[in-house]
């Protein structure tokens, strides 16, 4: 029994020198870029890029397997952001990002199972068992992760209005070489 | 003193000097619209947050009664125009270039232009200053000279900032416009009596009356009201476009410019429009909320151009009718030609900062095609705040917007200066409005990012939080549990025993 006790304890020291030494040794440094372009991203890790959240989404980016516009909740500010840290250079007016969309709750077919606001990653969607639920529209970030979970359809993603506190000014159009005005 | 001012035009080393088209418009005697049938009041006539609403549909509503309140810190009331109905909340085209709805309370005017019982002071003068802010904001009053800040949040900052000097901006250097010029004219008693209110709400010592040279009938006019309150002074200026930008007429009269980051009240300054005085003086003395206002009808398409007084509301369409039109009118422009907005159809309700409708013709619009930059530099010579408007339309041109930011982009004041002069008839200022409006929303998605991110980091500290406190729960059932199996042990014990 005691030769065991002895036996296991020396291998269990053994072991863990050699691991404790292995991990000081072969350590692999924690790319500091990859920490700091994951900290641009919106870190809802919505999914809506296709990536296992913000961080995997933020080291795809980084070997330059995934376009730097793959994030549609950061849009062209991300994108600007990106390029800023990464070094490329970008034409952001020439984007288009697709109309951004929030969810809204149909409140006639709703039937308060709380499913869609326990996915939310901002917590946008309020709402209690049996009460019909509501989407705080500041909050919402049109991730759609909420629009499969409804076991009713009362969830619709629909385009936020263009007020005119948000419109912006067209660019002027000119005519290709000429800069003549079409 | 011609001689004078010829000399004085030469120093103004910025601006343009366009044909002013003023007259014989501004000499034509006022005129009041008749009372349409229906009125569109939009909520947003103002800066800032739109007003909420206090009326329903069906309500019977007198003139000056108010019918939206104003909702948060910047914004402004509406009273009703006329006496009526309401016949709906619903929307209409606003005066903006992006042609978008807007929400308006549409009135239906029962004929009989019927007051709501008003309390006219007897003597404003021993208001205290406080007072009289409270009164013009709940007058909805706003600056008429087309920005349309509320009022009221003005002079309490400017009593707040201590200033010294009361600017009257009687300048009025957009062409075509003489609303201003009518109204010197017709009650340059009232706006000086609205100008020594002014004076008191904000505490200022001295009024300085800014009034372009080509006005002599309103200088004179002017003149003749203030002869008997030395505290308030007119001053000739050049006429030069733009005189009337709060800043420009600050240096012009005080004799310093402005620094970039500050505004007329950091230097002891407040600029405001005449006819915001003498709005400021129908709401103090005769208790009347601002329901109308003096504008402009003008531009070759029109038959019987002049000044109106127009109800809020009113449709643009109203006016023409009343005005007369020769033939269809190649452009609508709300504003003065140099930067109002130009309207995409005649539907469009008059709002407290309509200074003027303008129905151009085709011979005054002219054809312009844009050719290439020839770096002529005129547009350097024209810009009034100092920049390089070639530079920046390059830059923004290339979608490089931080670029143009480096060269003061956030300083124009878009007053079209450069665009009126470039030979090659670049739209210089449409690249800025542009610009402007895409670094807005830039900054508006960074900050949604922001909120994004906190509200991500909320929920996360929320899920662990509520795991937490369900393993303590549980953890303090077993305890409970484990107690009352104790103690039920024990009690057993004691029975056996």
């Amino acid at each position: 029994m005691i030769v065991a006790i002895v036996s296991l304890t020396l291998l269990g020291l053994a072991l863990g020198f050699a691991l404790g030494f292995a991990a000081k040794r072969f350590a692999v440094a924690q790319d500091a870029g990859l920490a700091a372009i994951e900290a641009l991203m919106p870190g809802t890790n919505c999914g809506q890029c296709g990536y296992a959240g913000c961080a995997g989404a933020a080291a795809a980016i980084a070997r330059a397997e995934a376009p730097p516009t793959i994030c549609p909740p950061g849009g062209k500010a991300l994108v600007e952001a990106l390029a800023k840290r990464l070094g490329f250079s970008v034409d952001v007016a020439s984007l288009t990002e697709p109309d951004p969309k929030i969810a809204s709750v149909d409140e006639e077919i709703c039937i308060g199972c709380c499913r869609c606001l326990k996915v939310c990653p901002t917590d946008a969607i309020i709402g209690a068992p049996k009460q019909i639920h509501n989407v705080l529209r500041e909050a919402c970030t049109g991730c759609a992760q909420c629009l499969d979970r409804c076991p009713t359809e009362a969830i619709k993603m629909t385009p936020i209005p263009l007020t005119l506190q948000h419109w912006v000014w067209p660019k002027p159009v000119l005519n290709g070489t000429l800069g003549v005005m079409s | 003193m011609r001689a004078r001012a010829f000399f004085a035009r030469d120093k103004v080393p910025w601006g343009v000097h366009p044909h002013d088209h003023k007259r014989p418009a501004a000499d034509v005697a006022t005129r009041t619209l008749p009372l349409p049938e229906r009125l569109y009041v939009p909520l947003q006539q103002h800066i800032g947050a739109p007003a909420r609403p206090v009326v329903m549909a069906g309500k019977k509503v007198y003139k000056g009664q108010l019918i939206a309140e104003a909702q948060g810190p910047t914004s402004a009331a509406v009273h009703a125009p006329t006496s009526g109905r309401v016949h709906a909340i619903g929307e209409i085209t606003a005066p903006h270039p992006s042609g978008l709805a807007m929400t308006a309370i549409i009135i239906e005017s029962d004929g009989e232009d019927e007051w709501i019982d008003s309390s006219p002071c007897r003597d404003p003068f021993a208001l205290p200053p406080e007072e009289i802010a409270t009164r013009i904001a709940a007058a909805g009053i706003v600056g008429l000279g087309g920005a349309t800040f509320p009022a009221a949040l003005k002079l309490a900052s400017a009593h707040k900032a201590k200033i010294h000097t009361l600017i009257l901006n009687g300048c009025e250097c957009e062409p075509y416009l003489s609303c201003d010029d009518r109204l010197m004219r017709d009650a340059a008693d009232e706006i000086v009596a609205g100008i020594r209110l002014m004076m008191r709400a904000t505490g200022a010592q001295q009024a300085l009356i800014g009034i372009e040279e080509n006005k002599p009938e309103a200088i004179a006019a002017m003149r003749a009201a203030t002869h008997h309150s030395p505290a308030v002074e007119v001053r000739v200026v050049p006429a030069r476009y733009p005189m009337g930008s709060e800043k420009h007429l600050f240096s012009m009269l005080m004799g310093r410019e402005i620094p970039a980051d500050c505004r007329t009240t950091d230097l002891g300054a407040l600029v405001h429009n005449v006819g915001t005085a003498h709005a400021v003086y129908q709401a103090i003395c005769a208790g009347h909320p601002l329901v109308e206002r003096l504008l402009t009808v003008h531009g070759a398409a029109v038959a019987h151009p002049g000044n109106l007084w127009v109800p809020i509301g009113a449709l643009v369409s109203d006016v023409f009718a009343f005005a007369g039109l020769l033939g269809e009118p190649a452009r609508l422009v709300m504003g003065g030609p140099m930067m109002g907005v130009q309207l995409p159809h005649m539907q469009v309700p008059v709002i407290k900062g309509t200074s003027g409708l303008l129905a151009l013709s085709a011979e005054e619009i002219g054809s312009t095609s844009p050719s290439s930059c020839i770096r002529c530099a005129s547009c350097v010579r024209a810009c009034p705040v100092g920049l390089l408007p070639l530079e920046m339309a390059a830059r923004i041109k290339a979608g490089k917007l931080t670029a143009a930011v480096d060269f003061g982009l956030k300083d124009c004041l878009a007053c079209g200066c450069c665009t009126f002069v470039c030979p090659a008839h670049i739209p210089l200022v449409h690249y800025f409005l542009h610009a402007k409006n895409e670094l807005a929303a830039r900054a508006r998605t960074e900050l949604r990012l922001e909120a994004t991110k906190r509200l991500a980091a909320a929920r996360k500290e929320r899920l662990e939080r509520e795991a937490k406190e369900k393993a303590e729960a549980a953890a303090r059932r077993k305890a409970e549990r484990m107690a009352q199996k104790a103690a039920l042990h024990r009690s057993s014990e004691e029975a056996t025993v």
